[in-house]
């Protein structure tokens, strides 16, 4: 896919490029929907993206022309079956600029892949006394790993706290910075708030005392170019299906240093070099934890969605998205009786928010009325609704197909909500 | 529009503004709370009894409009009432919202319990109009255990 396919010249120049929206809302089959009578808005993407033609395509493809299990047999399809799989894990490597791909793993979800560092790492790492410090907006998944390990180890969480504009406090979390502290997690991006974290401070702050650092990036890969290495991270992870992927594939990016001192998170085949019944050697990294047959199809699907996301340009997707956030912003803080949950100075494309006395339930309901699909609850981020007095929020979430036709048609459903409700 | 008009109607939204009954019974014969993790509804429901009589009943919490509203309107419906008519009533409440007791017009009415079959229309709020019922059931018959519309560790709640 071309980039000039999706991009349009400016008068500016060169660097001016902007997204050819209403083109890109093509490659997409499920935005050319009716819900209810009324053309689909759909403003979840932070739950989940919808996918272009060229990873609908890929995986169609593979099961049509290539589908065989990888790293097995000799014969044709085998071969182009783990040649899809393994040059993904170079486009994937390439995506977070890591230094090698073998410092790849590919997992379910961003939720595996955490589990998988608290597992491998975190069990041998991780003792009686020692302590495991997150932050005070993360994702469930980003703290019941971390609950999980310190219970069975006797190890205590602790909790970098939040401002009233759901920034984290850097000092406080600097301060919690301890000799017992032995692992550190943190969201780059805030699922519930928006919130984009400092994250390479965070990895000074922890690289300081020689403590590992684990970035939950499955809210900030679908929208900023992401370089690992200038980060610093030790671990980072993200999801496929977030980035207009696949559900079921999410890769984890460790350090190979790190990964190799690790055990092997499942055992069986294809994570073993050598098996007797006295003794197995496991195989080497990148394959130590990928035990079993993989989601091939999954993970060339999420191939293509990098392809697309590179024809984009993550220059170009950034600078639209901040663009619409700016309008979108400007335009629900301006209703009355509407308040923003989570203003950050640093944000990226989500806007939860709640309307006085209706709940953002009944919100949500009027809204799917209208076609508009947003998010409404607790965002498996419990511990963020408390710190805020709210039991949920109603959370609009972008990506580069939403347009400002789509903000004003959110702006006129909230309208419809207070009428409802007057 | 008629769906969203047959989910909140009139009385329901006037309910939700002005809920009934919406206090705290001191020396309550009965309580328990409930608690909808998918949206962080809460609701506390007290009950006083003779015998088997339901002689004062209330609620406390918060919630949306149709938790809040069905809430209040159960108070109103089961002042006076015994405990199986009470539940009597709740079968059929939950028969109309899951679609099953359509045709079934046997006892008891429903009365102003009918305002909320429009709910069977919108599957996930079903929950919402059960949740009040559901607790009042655990205050009369389970002891008060905290009642719960999920199981405790959902893993159907995504990011």
């Amino acid at each position: 896919m071309a980039t000039a396919h999706h991009t349009v010249e400016t008068p500016g120049g060169p660097g001016a490029a902007r997204l050819d929206v209403a083109k890109i809302r093509q490659d997409f089959p499920v935005l050319r929907q009716k819900v209810h009578g009324k053309p689909l808005v759909y403003l979840d993407n932070a739950a989940t993206s919808q996918k272009p033609l060229p990873v609908i395509d890929a995986e169609k493809r593979f099961y049509e022309n290539d589908n065989s299990n990888i790293h097995r047999g000799v014969h044709e399809l085998s071969e182009r079956s783990t040649k899809a799989y393994e040059e993904t894990r170079v486009k994937v490597q390439r995506f977070l600029n890591a230094a090698e791909a073998r410092e790849i793993i590919f997992v379910r979800s961003t939720t595996e892949a955490i589990n998988l560092v608290a597992h491998c790492y975190g069990r041998k790492n991780v003792g009686a006394g020692d302590e495991v410090l997150i932050t005070a907006m993360e994702h469930h998944s980003n703290i019941v790993p971390w609950q999980m390990l310190c219970e069975e180890k006797g190890a205590k969480l602790r909790v970098g706290p939040i401002n009233d504009h759901g920034e984290l406090m850097l000092d406080e979390f600097a301060k919690l910075i301890g000799p017992r502290t032995k692992f550190i997690s943190v969201a780059h991006v805030s699922n519930a708030l928006g919130t984009i974290n400092p994250v390479e401070k965070l990895v000074e702050l922890a690289h300081a005392r020689d403590i590992p650092i684990l970035v939950d990036g499955a809210q900030a890969a679908p929208h900023r170019e992401l370089d690992v290495r200038a980060l610093g991270c030790d671990f980072y992870a993200f999801s496929g299906h977030k980035v207009f992927g696949p559900t079921g594939i999410g890769v984890l990016y460790g350090k190979a240093k790190l990964l190799e001192a690790m055990p092997p998170y499942q055992g069986g085949g294809d994570m073993i070099s050598s098996v007797t019944f006295e003794k197995t050697i496991y195989n080497v990294i990148p394959q130590k934890f990928e035990a079993g047959t993989p989601n091939i199809a999954g993970v060339v699907g999420l191939g293509a969605a990098i392809d697309y996301l590179n024809s984009l340009g993550f220059e170009n997707i950034a600078a639209y998205e901040e663009e619409l956030l700016d309008y979108a912003t400007e335009a629900i803080s301006k209703i009355p009786g509407v308040h923003i949950i989570g203003t950050a100075k640093e944000k990226s494309a989500v806007i939860s928010f709640v309307m006085e006395g209706i709940h953002p339930h009944d919100v949500g309901t009027v809204l799917d009325q209208e076609g508009i699909a947003v998010r409404t609850g607790h965002h498996c981020a419990q511990p963020v609704m408390q710190r805020f007095g709210v039991p949920a929020t109603t959370r609009a979430s972008l990506a580069f197909y939403n347009t400002r036709e789509e903000i004003d048609a959110l702006v006129a459903g909230i309208q419809k909500v207070k009428e409802v409700f007057a | 529009m008629a769906e969203l008009e047959s989910l909140y109607q009139d009385v329901i939204l006037d309910h939700n503004k002005r809920p009934r009954n919406h206090r705290a019974i001191e020396g309550a014969s009965a309580h328990a709370d409930g608690y909808n993790p998918l949206c962080g509804d809460k609701v506390s429901i007290f009950v006083k009894l003779d015998g088997d009589r339901i002689t004062d009943i209330s609620f406390t919490g918060s919630g949306c409009a149709i938790s809040t509203a069905s809430a209040s309107i159960l108070t109103e419906t089961l002042k006076g009432k015994t405990r199986q008519e009470a539940q009597a009533l709740f079968d059929r409440f939950h028969n109309m919202l899951t679609g099953k007791g359509s045709a079934d017009e046997s006892h008891p009415p429903l009365g102003k319990l009918a305002v909320f079959s429009g709910v069977s229309e919108f599957p996930v709020r079903v929950k919402c109009a059960t949740l009040a019922w559901h607790t009042l059931r655990s205050a009369l018959t389970d002891g008060g255990e905290v009642v719960t519309t999920e199981p405790p560790e959902d893993a159907r709640e995504g990011a």
